[in-house]
């Protein structure tokens, strides 16, 4: 142990979480681009299955496509790759067949909420036990920079060279009032809270949705006039967002257009699909 | 104890993996980072904290600090 005289707080242990155990190594480097948010949110959901304490064989991951929906291509769970738009509706018949797995979704906000909007909110509606991280970078990267549901309106995308004209989507709002019982929004700039939100999202009964604000420097990055992810970082996830605890001591004219992070709605008492059904069945044997 | 025998981090990086991003070195507290070429390297390591934020935020799974 160190006597340096320097403030205690300098000389902190350092231990570096092993993310190798949960990786198909081969499988890496990623493709993601450089700078994008997509391999921060892969990191923090590894170090919060770890803090939950998951078994690798007791996840199975489910993607759709997308940037985003590579994801399970790199983790060492079972892992299923899907349609566009449909992993959350292929993830309830992995769950209600397999009830004692850990179901977790990854998604992008095209994936999700484009082609995937139906499939999203009777997910929701029917609260049955997974997790839906929707990686919400505000564009379609993997097909090169079209607008999405959560474009901000006046935004610039390769669909929207005057600036998108659409009003976007709040996804956790939308979550919210199709059903979900756990509704959080996080980003990539606030690491940490991002690690404890999944955590808290992973142990959630019942349908957990995550809306994590993240980067696509390549497009909406190079579109909209911001030169790095760090840029972006700065001013989308850390300008943009207000905690929902520093929201408490804001009227509504300080808060102005930031979005609200952290856990927006938690609801314990709704019943979940798998164990409704479990009782349905014994209901109509007689039982 | 004199500055020569502070225990210094270590600061791996992995060469393969850096796509020169500079989140880490942009958000460093101290200013320990630079972009080098097209990767990361080390600038100033005396500087490190050991607050781990450089990992937290790599995108790349290509730095790690130990003590
Ligand atoms: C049925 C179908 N329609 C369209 C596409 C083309 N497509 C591939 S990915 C994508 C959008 C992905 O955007 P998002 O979910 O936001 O993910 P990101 O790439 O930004 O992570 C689209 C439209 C497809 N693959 N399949
Ligand atoms: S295109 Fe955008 S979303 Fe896709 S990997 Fe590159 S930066 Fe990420
Ligand atoms: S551990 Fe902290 S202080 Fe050290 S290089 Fe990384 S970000 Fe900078
Ligand atoms: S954040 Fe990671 S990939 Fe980006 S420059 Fe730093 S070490 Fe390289």
């Amino acid at each position: 142990m160190s006597t340096d005289a320097k403030p205690a707080k300098k000389q902190k242990l350092s231990v570096p979480f092993d993310y190798s155990k949960y990786l198909r190594k081969d499988k890496l480097p990623h493709i993601w681009c450089p700078g994008c948010g997509h391999g921060i949110i892969l990191k923090a959901l590894l170090r919060a299955v770890d803090k939950v304490g998951l078994e690798k064989d007791d996840i199975c991951m489910v993607s759709g496509i997308g940037c985003s929906s590579r994801t399970p291509g790199y983790v060492d769970f079972n892992t299923l790759h899907t349609l566009h738009g449909r992993a959350p509706s292929f993830a309830t018949g992995i769950k209600l067949t397999n009830p004692e797995l850990n179901v977790i979704v990854t998604t992008g906000d095209g994936d999700a909420l484009a082609i995937g909007g139906n499939h999203f909110i009777h997910t929701c509606r029917r609260n049955i036990d997974m997790t839906i991280l929707v990686y919400s970078n505000a564009i379609y990267g993997m097909t090169g920079g079209q607008f999405s549901p959560t474009t901000p309106i006046g935004s610039f995308t390769h669909t929207s060279s005057y600036g998108a004209m659409e009003p976007p989507f709040d996804t956790c709002e939308m979550a919210k009032a199709a059903g979900a019982t756990f509704v959080a929004r996080a980003t990539s700039y606030h690491v940490q809270d991002l690690e404890k939100t999944l955590k808290a999202a992973i142990e959630h009964k019942g349908t957990s949705v995550v809306e994590i604000l993240d980067e696509c420097p390549v497009y909406f990055g190079r579109l909209n006039k911001m030169r790095s992810a760090s840029q972006m970082m700065e001013k989308i996830e850390k300008e943009g967002t207000v905690s929902v605890k520093q929201a408490e001591n804001l009227s509504p004219e300080e808060i102005g257009g930031r979005l609200l992070r952290g856990i927006l709605h938690h609801d314990t008492e709704t019943a979940e699909y798998c164990d409704q059904y479990a009782a349905l069945t014994e209901r109509a044997q007689g039982k | 104890m004199t500055e020569a025998a502070k225990k210094l981090p270590r600061i791996e990086i992995n060469a393969k993996f850096c796509k020169g991003c500079s989140i880490c070195v942009d958000f460093c507290p101290t200013n320990v980072l630079e972009i080098r070429g097209t990767i990361v390297a080390v600038k100033d390591l005396e500087a490190c904290t050991r607050c781990q934020l450089c990992d937290l935020r790599c995108p790349d799974f290509a730095i790690q600090v130990f003590d």
